[in-house]
């Protein structure tokens, strides 16, 4: 339990758009490449399919990064109300070593139009990406982490861009 | 009431931004948890809570028989980008202007 708890990071944001388009933005590569890190989803949306986020456009400019960002697998696919998947960073060999962490949406509608988005991300045993994924190696140049991922997300399906102007 | 509002209300109260403190050194906590650092009523901790969850600045989520509370960075990182994140893109503008008036010279 007590692991449970310290190892557990919860984000939510309330979007001004309907759950079916939060749920495209977030499983839709022509989606997700406009905002965040720009990685370029790709879902196979039943148990046992694949959860990937490649190389986008964004990325282009760091040639030594592989195609596949991230890779996991769809532990629960329920449109447009829950997405459950393993998540793991492939793009970096200590985190690599890290592990399969558990990344959990939840959409509410909660009025007309309104989205309640929670993101739940167990990170049991991943304390490097934990620090990523929080946002704690932005000065680095690492991204802001689900905060500044989130922010994205709102700001591009609320006024259709992003802070970058993406 | 807007929901900057709401945020800049909730963290206009030093037992606020303290329980918030305590989240952020350690996440997910009960209620009974938080009250043993406060000298304060459990209502009154309870009350504090409300308004940081209205914010939306703390989650609560079940876990078995637990509520337990996280501290969500959300909408801190919604005013940040709202407002700084302009200041700075001013500022690379202005250099990029610098710039281009300098190697025109």
């Amino acid at each position: 339990m007590t692991t449970m708890t310290e190892t557990t990071q919860v984000y939510r944001v309330y979007i001004k758009a309907p759950p079916q388009t939060v749920w495209d933005a977030i499983t839709k590569p022509e989606w997700t490449q406009r905002y965040g890190y720009g990685g370029v989803a790709d879902f196979d949306l039943r148990p046992g399919g694949r959860a990937l986020a490649r190389k986008g456009p964004s990325m282009a400019a760091f040639p030594d990064v592989p195609d596949v960002l991230i890779d996991g697998e769809v532990l629960e696919s329920d449109p447009p109300n829950r997405l459950v998947h393993t998540w793991r960073v492939a793009m970096d060999e200590a985190m690599l070593q890290e592990g399969f962490t558990r990344v959990t949406y939840e959409l509410t509608e909660t009025d007309p139009g309104v989205t309640k988005l929670t993101v739940v991300h167990d990170l049991e045993g991943a304390p490097s990406v934990a620090d990523l994924v929080a946002g704690g190696q932005e000065a680095q140049g690492a991204g802001g982490g689900w905060p500044w991922i989130l922010s994205d997300l709102k700001s591009l399906l609320e006024s259709g861009s992003t802070l970058a102007g993406r | 009431m807007s929901d900057d509002d709401r945020v800049f209300k909730a963290l206009a109260d030093p037992t606020r931004r303290f329980l918030l403190d305590r989240l952020f050194v350690r996440d997910g906590r009960t209620l009974t948890e938080l009250e043993s650092e406060l000298e304060m009523t459990r209502f009154g901790v309870m009350k504090h809570l409300k308004v940081l969850e209205e914010a939306n600045l703390v989650v609560a989520r079940r876990s078995g028989r637990e509520k337990l509370h996280y501290l969500n960075p959300v909408p801190i990182r919604l005013i940040h980008d709202r407002w700084i994140d302009k200041y700075t893109e001013r500022r690379v503008s202005a250099l990029a202007d610098l710039k281009t008036q300098l190697e025109s010279a």
